[in-house]
């Protein structure tokens, strides 16, 4: 792992970077607020880079041009904001249902419907409980800064390809516009063959290789989605969070993303005001880390989970402390940015909160 | 006197019972792009998109590397792998519906773009697989199972006619609508498959070609009252021939 010097960027360019890191050769995009700085960089960086950039004639044909070149072995990517991701949701479905290996960047903006281009966590249960038809699950990873943003990019393709799953990379408005100050690094170069005996190349005198998601004989589909089973089960080792000041809170606030990091600088400003306050910020979405929250559900910590949004990641935290806890929820609605001081009520509210 | 078999089985058309109705030309299509891909050599470089339909199991008689595409997208999947793979054959194998309706917008712009990529197209009037509803490429008069009282211009629009549209658009480097129906159309139909390809082999631009097929089956028709409606009704109002030729034009 090779450290270079410092650079000044925004969330959306940094993403681009870790995609160029991570050897990403492929983006296919559509115009949309706010991630437009993904397809405008990758125009210009990707051919440099030796790849290939198409604006595509919509969602559903750049989010189809990644299912093609993940066919092909090719590390490929494509990016959007919530109504366009909705539209990408059918060729996600049939990445996930022939194992396809993609990334999938979603700068979440207001929803539902057109809603607005500010920040939103609205896509939350689009991102983490399927989102297309069918039985199945991506990887999610929500990263809360803008250094998180390019090492995220990078982890999600060696994710995709770990496991020939897409990866949903779920950020905000917020991360997307965000500057700051980040050290990129370069991994390990990729070996664009490697372990890769089912991409599609030609048959080359060996027999075909097909990839579909059709399975019509009689139990195939069955067997076909317990071994997605399996490997989604597999992918719990990838499970990751930010634990801040939690082993001596009498509260736990639950928050990820953008949110999880205007949590944390409450939650250090009321710790300085001496209440016993700490935050875990789930980083992996799906699978979600749910044994931490249990661990500190046992020892009878409170929870009080905040969302940009009218509830949707509680009901995985209530879940996953399955009545152990007392759990709270704040929802910050969309429409406007949160700051610290928008979370201090809610959170001293919670503290106090018996029921 | 010796025997000459005009239509040989290629290697690379698997040998197994098919799946399609008695007088279907789906069968004939593949028959016709497996020689094609043999005959040029490509076999081995080729990678299919198999799309949505009767034909979704192209893979079980093409023996070649496939990917399956969503309805409709066949040409952006296209667009994919060829973007990945340049150096590969792409071809995408495409019904009316699929291609006509629900993926006009892929094909369009996959055309526009000038993808170096071939589409087989096949057209049968019909949505076939889910029952025979009406499909763009019904023609007016003809009764389906969502057009019981046949297709009418007024409400309907008038049968698209795919070859032409492509042809207009300034990436498509070839254009051309063929029949299967009789040993001569067969003979032109396989120039037509081999200069789409050519197209693309050469990096001219994109290939189309539409084949004019029978469905006996959502036509409730015989195989032979099939042929005959493709030469009596189809041919009349879907022209056959080459539309665009950039290819012979390159040479
Ligand atoms: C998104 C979506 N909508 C509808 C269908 C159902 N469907 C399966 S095959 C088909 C029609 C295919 O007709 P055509 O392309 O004309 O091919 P044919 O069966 O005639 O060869 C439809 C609508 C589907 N699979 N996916
Ligand atoms: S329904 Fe029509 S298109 Fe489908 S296999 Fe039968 S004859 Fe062929």
């Amino acid at each position: 792992m090779e450290k270079e010097k410092k650079i000044f960027i925004k969330g959306n360019e940094a993403i681009c970077h870790g995609a160029l890191a991570a050897e990403c050769r492929c983006y296919f995009g559509y115009p949309i607020t706010p991630q437009n700085d993904i397809p405008e960089f990758m125009s210009r960086a990707l051919p440099e880079a030796g790849g290939e950039f198409v604006q595509a004639e919509s969602e559903i044909a750049a989010a189809n041009m990644l299912l093609g070149a993940a066919a092909c072995g090719v590390r490929a990517m494509t990016s959007s904001s919530s109504p366009g991701i909705s539209l990408k949701q059918e060729a996600i479905s049939y990445m996930a249902g022939s194992e396809l290996p993609a990334v999938i960047v979603n700068m979440n903006r207001g929803g539902p419907g057109l809603g607005d281009i500010g920040p939103s966590q609205g896509d939350y249960f689009q991102a983490t409980k399927g989102g297309g038809h069918g039985d199945y699950r991506l990887l999610v990873l929500a990263p809360g800064t803008v250094q998180e943003a390019y090492d995220l990019t990078i982890k999600a393709f060696d994710l995709a390809f770990a496991y020939r799953n897409p990866v949903m990379i779920l950020g905000d408005a917020i991360l997307g516009q965000m500057k700051e100050p980040i050290t990129p690094w370069k991994p390990s170069p990729v070996d664009p063959g490697e372990g890769q005996e089912w991409r599609l190349e030609g048959a080359r005198g060996r027999k075909q290789r097909i990839l579909k998601s059709l399975y019509l004989e009689d139990g195939a589909l069955a067997g076909h989605n317990l071994n997605l089973k399996e490997k989604y089960a597999r992918m719990e080792k990838e499970c990751a969070w930010e634990e801040f000041m939690a082993e001596d809170a009498d509260l736990i606030v639950v928050a990820y993303g953008s949110i999880g990091r205007i949590a944390k600088s409450t939650i250090r400003k009321l710790r300085k005001e001496g209440h016993k306050i700490g935050l875990i910020r789930p980083i992996t979405l799906f699978p979600f880390p749910k044994k931490p929250l249990q661990e500190l559900a046992r020892e009878g910590k409170r929870f009080l989970t905040i969302e940009h949004n009218l509830g949707q990641m509680v009901e995985d935290v209530r879940l996953s402390i399955c009545g152990l806890a007392k759990s709270d929820f704040y929802g910050h609605l969309p429409g406007n940015l949160p700051t610290p001081n928008d979370f201090e009520q809610p959170i001293l509210q919670a503290l106090k909160n018996e029921s | 006197m010796e025997e000459k078999l005009i239509n040989p089985r290629p290697t690379v058309l698997a040998d197994r019972p098919t799946h399609y109705c008695p007088g279907c030309h789906h069968g004939t299509a593949h028959k016709l792009v497996a020689q094609c891909l043999e005959e040029m050599n490509l076999v081995q470089d080729t990678i299919c998109i198999g799309s949505i339909g009767c034909s979704v199991f192209i893979y079980n008689y093409i023996l070649v590397d496939t990917v399956e595409a969503p309805h409709g997208r066949a040409p952006a999947v296209a667009t994919g792998v060829k973007r990945a793979r340049p150096d590969k054959f792409v071809f995408t194998y495409q019904g009316d519906g699929d291609l006509a309706s629900i993926g006009l917008a892929e094909i369009m712009h996959c055309a526009n773009r000038g993808e170096r990529v071939s589409v087989v197209f096949v057209n049968n009037t019909v949505y076939g697989m889910t029952g025979g509803q009406m499909a763009p490429t019904t023609m007016v008069g003809q009764k389906t199972t969502t057009c019981p009282k046949g297709r009418s211009a007024e409400k309907e629009g008038m049968p698209i006619k795919m070859a032409e549209i492509i042809a207009g658009l300034g990436g498509t480097a070839y254009s051309a609508r063929v029949a299967v129906n009789n040993i001569k159309n067969l003979t032109k139909a396989k120039k037509a498959l081999k200069k789409a390809f050519t197209a693309q082999i050469q990096g001219v631009g994109f290939g189309f070609v539409e084949i004019l097929a029978a469905c006996p089956t959502n036509w409730k028709m015989s195989p032979i009252q099939a042929n005959e409606r493709i030469e009596k009704e189809m041919i009349p109002y879907f022209p056959l021939g080459e539309f665009k030729d950039r290819v012979s034009e390159a040479k």
